[in-house]
């Protein structure tokens, strides 16, 4: 029963014919535009969909797309990987986290290369698992190495309120969930970047609501549309970025209306508020040190946060990526992957040396992987 | 006797027990019950030779076991050379505490599945470890198969050949997951678990060009074809529509993030056939259950050499890269 409700949801939003009419729609439309229009996916996910599909093949030259920050794992930077490893090391500890977080390195080895000398590391599929995991092994340390944008912070609050709930005394939390909207700020700052508008994510605004981008169109005068996955989702997102181009507006536009409204999950927003509060300072790998742009444990939960109890283990020094490695301005769409010297050469999937190398949704993995191919 | 205890594999009076109630029973023939210290084989042609472990997690999964799974892992690596199975041999290594009636269940489907390309278990062996040293159950089977045709290898792809695939892609992969995972959300999905050798000897029969065959195992659809593109120096290109993915699978696959054509299959073959044997191919392949919905999915082409470029149906083109990152492990 439950697979055909899956399909239906996902079925007509990659319709081959829908997709290639509103393609048509968008190059008619896009020879009105009197500059390119440079779109940021603020998140990985739309890269991901944008490559998969092939959508630039599809579009006119006058629209573009700059990829984004990427995903959770690509803007941790390697001093916190480091900590998830230091973690992981101490005696009789699990450490858990999320799925690419695992191959990734930190300045000297990953958490792979600690799985495979021994220490339990272990990926989970939902956090949840964190709980069944604690309790199975009552006699170890659990440390659940939290990451995610705004739409998993939710599930790392409701595992952490079913640890103070149920009073299990072995799992602990290191957080990096990290807070979209202070980024794109960080990268527009100096005024350079040569993004005109913006693709955010549905599933963020699910939980916080679209309000979290209304500052974007007033701020830099810029559309905003707000849309799923699919590629009809992507598409129908650009034409309406294009219309409001034509239209000489800048406002923030929601395609996904499937599930997203202004407000967003009020529910989750406060149970996030109840465990966590912003963070004075978060470094963004490729971006570099943002105000407020993260959250942490409230102090009432320092019992729990493996960052205060386990600090004397955890290294302080801030880690930058190869000095070549230009993935700052190829985020502000002043550069392309190309441009960089290493590009390819030392810097691959496999070794990457910066940020937009590391994880699928990066540009610079996504134009290692995609570049070359088709006209 | 209701559970394998250290005692069975220790050599003596009931390590005999288990070998003559079980394995002597269930794998019977001439060449077995001999009980020499090596099995004595006659064999006139060429010969092909393999072994694989098999470790999966659950031992039981829908669709087959990892006894069924031993028996056609290795005697499809045999089919796929082209290569009639005829001896294997078969090492179990028990964790102390198995259940008797899961080793019986074990040992009985892979003594249904040897009767299915007429393969027989000529030696084998039996350790039990302590409970703690391995999880429940490992079997390494060994297979020599007679080549019946020549010339089926990687490297043998050629311009212009008509890329198929016996059957839809993903399933062993989403059963393993969706059972680890506890899902019961599609009870209909089994795996694909299967030995491939009738259909394979079917199109011998039928001399039909076939340049390569290649079952779909780790790494899917994905690995077999960039192995193929890298090894022939070819392009393969694929119509992404044309490629089977059962509604299950893809439930499962966008319920976790993975890949139909990366994900894992036992019983899922793909084929380079010279394009004017390709529709008698089919017609062959589909007189076999296990090969109804063979379709043609692509073609070799010069255009991006050691690549697979997937065509969309909404007019895009990619490149179809070998899966990365975190693969299930424990999945054969
Ligand atoms: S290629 Fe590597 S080093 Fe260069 S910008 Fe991209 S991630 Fe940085």
């Amino acid at each position: 029963m439950n697979e055909l409700q899956l399909k239906d949801l996902y079925d007509g939003f990659r319709d081959p014919k829908t997709i290639r009419m509103l393609a048509k729609e968008i190059e008619e439309l896009a020879k009105g535009l009197d500059e390119t229009l440079n779109i940021m996916e603020v998140c990985g996910g739309h890269t991901h969909t944008i490559m998969k599909y092939g959508l630039p093949q599809l579009l006119p030259a006058n629209i573009a797309f700059i990829h984004g920050p990427g995903c959770p794992v690509c803007i941790m930077p390697k001093e916190r990987i480091d900590h998830a490893i230091a973690l992981a090391k101490m005696e009789n500890t699990i450490l858990l986290t999320l799925g690419d977080m695992i191959r990734v390195p930190g300045s000297k080895t990953s958490l792979a290369v600690e799985r495979a000398a021994g220490h339990d590391i272990r990926a989970l599929y939902t956090p949840m698992d964190a709980l069944k995991i604690a309790k199975e092994n009552p006699d170890k340390k659990v440390v659940f190495f939290a990451i995610g944008f705004e739409t998993t912070t939710p599930m790392t609050s409701a595992v952490i309120k079913h640890t103070v709930d149920q009073g299990i005394k072995n799992l602990f939390f290191h957080i990096n969930h990290v807070l979209v909207p202070p980024a794109v700020d960080a990268i527009m700052a100096d005024g350079k970047a040569k993004i005109n508008a913006f693709i955010g994510p549905s599933h963020v605004s699910v939980i916080t609501g679209a309000k979290i981008y209304a500052s974007l169109p007033e701020d830099y005068n810029t559309p905003v549309a707000v849309s799923g996955f699919e590629p009809v989702d992507v598409l129908q997102g650009i034409l309406m970025m294009v219309r409001q181009k034509l239209e000489g507006r800048a406002e923030l536009e929601i395609q996904y209306t499937r599930a997203v409204t202004m407000e967003g999950n009020l529910k989750a927003q406060q149970l996030n508020d109840t465990y966590m509060r912003p963070r004075a300072h978060f470094r963004w790998r490729g971006i570099g040190d943002i105000p407020d742009s993260a959250l942490e444990l409230r102090p009432e939960y320092d019992y729990l946060d493996a960052e205060k109890l386990f600090a004397d283990i955890l290294p302080t020094e801030p880690i930058d990526d190869h000095k070549l490695c230009i993935c700052g301005t190829i985020l502000k769409g002043l550069a392309k992957p190309m441009d960089c010297k290493v590009f390819g050469k030392a810097c691959t999937p496999n070794s990457p040396l910066g940020s937009c190398m590391v994880s699928s949704e990066g540009s610079c993995n996504a134009y290692y992987r995609y570049a070359g191919v088709l006209g | 006797m209701k559970s394998v205890q250290l005692s069975h594999g220790g050599g003596g009076e009931e390590t005999n027990t288990l070998i003559n109630d079980l394995f002597y029973r269930y794998f019977e023939n001439d060449i077995l019950i001999k009980a020499e210290d090596a099995a004595v084989l006659e064999v006139k042609k060429k010969i092909a030779f393999t072994t694989d472990s098999f470790t999966v997690s659950p031992i039981v999964f829908n669709g087959g076991d990892i006894g069924k799974l031993s028996i056609a892992g290795t005697v499809n690596d045999l089919a796929m050379m082209g290569a009639r199975p005829l001896y294997l041999s078969s090492a179990f290594m028990i964790e102390e505490g198995l259940s008797y009636d899961t080793l019986k269940q074990i040992v009985e489907s892979m003594a249904k599945e040897l009767a299915k390309s007429g393969a027989k278990i000529v030696c084998g062996d039996t350790k039990v470890v302590p409970r703690g040293s391995l999880d429940k159950i490992f079997i390494n089977t060994a297979g020599i198969g007679e080549i019946e045709q020549e010339d089926i290898s990687v490297s043998n792809l050629e311009q212009g050949d008509v890329i198929m695939a016996s059957r839809d892609v993903g399933r062993h992969g989403a059963t393993i997951l969706m059972e680890r995972e506890g899902l019961d959300i599609s009870s209909d999905l089994q795996s694909d678990c299967e030995t491939l050798w009738p259909a394979v000897e079917g199109l011998i029969k039928e001399d039909i060009a076939v340049h390569s065959l290649r079952d779909a195992t780790r790494g899917g659809l994905s690995a077999v074809l960039n192995e193929w593109a890298q090894a022939s120096d070819i392009c393969i290109e694929v119509e992404e529509d044309s490629v089977g993915i059962s509604d299950q699978v893809r439930g499962i696959c966008e319920m976790f993030g993975f890949e139909a054509m990366d994900l894992a299959n036992e019983g899922t073959f793909i084929l380079a056939v010279a394009s004017e044997d390709a529709e008698k191919a089919l017609q062959v392949l589909r007189q076999y259950h296990f090969c109804e919905n063979a379709s043609v999915i692509g073609t070799v082409s010069e255009k991006y050499p050691s690549k697979v470029v997937l065509h969309s149906a909404h007019g895009t083109s990619r490149f179809l890269d070998l899966p990365k990152g975190e693969l299930l492990p424990r999945i054969c």
